[in-house]
């Protein structure tokens, strides 16, 4: 399924900042939020593991159903080394463009990679 | 004492300390009660290539790969004291290389618009004292700067507007956040909307409804306005504005329509002010201080002898994609957590040196580790809160380990040794 993908602030992932080889901050950006429509057209649940695709890159995430109103078409991922995998690293004024970029989001069996293994691939 | 939190751009400079309790808890967030009350895994000692090392062997060994390097990166700067960043743009002059701040993924686009249109800025305190209508566009400090709404903002008790009963609190955003649920008006508009929702915003306010459409960005003609007309009817309004604005299709043209709006809105009968919402705690400062020293905020390159801006060109991001630079500094900050893939990609392929507290994604990449004391706890100095206003921070807890201001000191004399000079200036 088609999507936009959003990055933001959650309050987990500004607690565990300093912590970040911590399973706390792990938990707190390996997600993304997914209307429960969406949801159940893409037949996942809570907890399911999609993989998210873009031009930039693709990335294994947990689903979380959204805490508040998120429009349809709309996954919000919480900024950090996993929304980081997916997105432009060009823009035309310096800043990347880490909000509103299309995406395609497919149910997968594969694992969310840990940290040090999501950054071993993306230096490898 | 009081002590002031240095997480974000709030600096929530009412913290209650002593010896004898510690911290009181009471006045911080979430985030803030973290960050004071819980151990962390910390950088235990300096390391080169994961070797343990002196400090001295450590700062000899970052200075080399500084003074060799033909065009090194100096990034990060926006969670230490202003005091440090000003031997950072130092630094950064004496070896030839750029200096960048975390705006450079932030605020960039904010700070283009601003040179272009100005700021028409105030204080928190303004808007906490006299303002009735408060909008949030493209931000979240319900999440984000979680004391923002309690001490600036939405419930603030001010001199003049009383409280929460008082304002008026409007959100636009393209997803219901924490933050809407506070508001009294929520506009939701489709992502990639926000010039065009502003634009028409501005015809209304100017008097030329007739050229907008049914619809713009998600919201009908009626909710556009509607919008405008809480936006005119306030007697002294602020807009805080985050990345939603700079981080989407727009960039620096969305902040520029939306400092145009409250150009716009001052020139009818109603008083406004702009507030960027900074994110870390002294993001300001790092933008400030080089302002002082360079004439320039961020993105400055020092590699012709003399200072040049270009955030397209010089920004961190940039610099690595393009492969523009062959080493990086990186200071009180983590951009292996935080740049797209394909810009850590290449911080594995150049000397890297991290001066920070914490153990963080940069630690893994970085050749060598420099560890700090954590500021606004192990060490001192002034910051700047997001509107600008200066706060100094305090040291309340003896440390091991040195400052970012004492290590850079050390950093700068070591150039001057390398370089044959008598001392170093600074």
């Amino acid at each position: 399924m088609e999507f936009t993908i959003v990055t933001g602030r959650t309050m987990e992932q500004g607690m565990f900042i300093d912590e970040k080889t911590s399973e706390d901050y792990f938990k707190a950006v390996s997600y993304c939020e997914m209307n429960e429509e969406d949801m159940k057209e893409l037949g996942v649940e809570e907890g399911d593991r999609v993989k998210v695709i873009t031009d930039y890159g693709s990335v294994v995430l947990f689903v979380k159903k959204a805490m508040f109103d998120l429009p349809r078409g709309v996954i919000f991922v919480p900024l950090g080394p996993y929304a980081n995998k997916v997105l432009p690293a060009e823009s035309g004024t310096g800043t990347p463009l880490f909000k509103n970029v299309k995406c395609r989001v497919e149910k997968t069996d594969e694992d969310v990679p840990m940290i040090d293994e999501l950054i071993k691939e993306v230096i490898s | 004492m009081k002590i002031a939190c240095t997480f974000c751009g709030n600096v929530c400079d009412d913290i209650d300390y002593d010896e004898k309790n510690g911290i009181d808890v009471q006045k911080l967030c979430p985030i803030g009660e973290f960050k004071f009350t819980k151990e962390k895994r910390r950088i235990e000692h300096p390391m080169i290539d994961g070797k343990k090392v002196s400090y001295e062997e450590a700062i000899e060994k970052a200075v080399e790969i500084l003074v060799n390097a033909k065009r090194p990166l100096l990034y990060g700067w926006a969670s230490t004291v202003n005091e440090a960043i000003r031997l950072g743009v130092i630094l950064t002059e004496k070896v030839g290389g750029v200096y960048d701040t975390t705006s450079s993924v932030c605020h960039n686009p904010s700070i283009l618009a601003m040179i272009e249109e100005g700021l028409p800025g105030g204080t928190l305190g303004q808007a906490k004292n006299r303002a009735d209508v408060v909008v949030f566009w493209g931000c979240n400090p319900a999440e984000a700067h979680p004391r923002h709404p309690s001490r600036y903002s939405v419930m603030a008790k001010g001199f003049l507007v009383k409280g929460r009963g008082a304002r008026r609190v409007v959100v636009v955003d393209i997803r219901k956040t924490a933050t809407a649920l506070l508001a009294t008006d929520f506009y939701r508009i489709e992502p990639n909307s926000d010039f065009a929702v502003l634009v028409a915003l501005r015809c209304i306010v100017n008097g030329y409804e007739e050229a907008v459409p049914d619809e713009v960005g998600g919201l009908s003609k009626e909710k556009l306005k509607e919008l405008a007309e809480i936006l005119m009817n306030a007697k002294y309004g602020v807009i805080f504005f985050g990345m939603g604005l700079t981080h989407t299709r727009g960039q620096d043209r969305n902040v520029e329509a939306v400092i145009k709006l409250v150009q716009d809105l001052n020139r009818k009968k109603v008083r406004y002010i702009l507030q960027p919402m900074r994110g870390h705690f002294n993001v300001t400062g790092a933008g400030a201080v080089a302002c002082w020293e360079a004439g320039y905020s961020y993105t400055i390159d020092f590699s012709r002898g003399y200072p040049r801006f270009c955030p397209n060109e010089f920004s961190a991001v940039q610099l690595l994609r393009r492969k523009d630079c062959d080493a990086m500094l990186v200071i009180a900050s983590d951009p292996v957590a935080h740049f797209p893939a394909e810009a850590v990609k290449y911080m594995a392929k150049i000397p890297v040196i991290q001066i920070d507290p914490h153990y963080n994604l940069t630690t893994y990449v970085a050749n060598v580790v420099i560890p700090s004391a954590i500021v606004g706890i192990e060490a001192e100095g002034t910051v700047y809160r997001m509107d600008g206003v200066p706060i100094r921070v305090k040291k309340f807890k003896d440390s091991p380990f040195m400052s970012d201001y004492e290590i850079l000191k050390a950093m700068l004399e070591k150039v001057a040794e390398l370089k044959g000079e008598d001392h170093a200036v600074y």
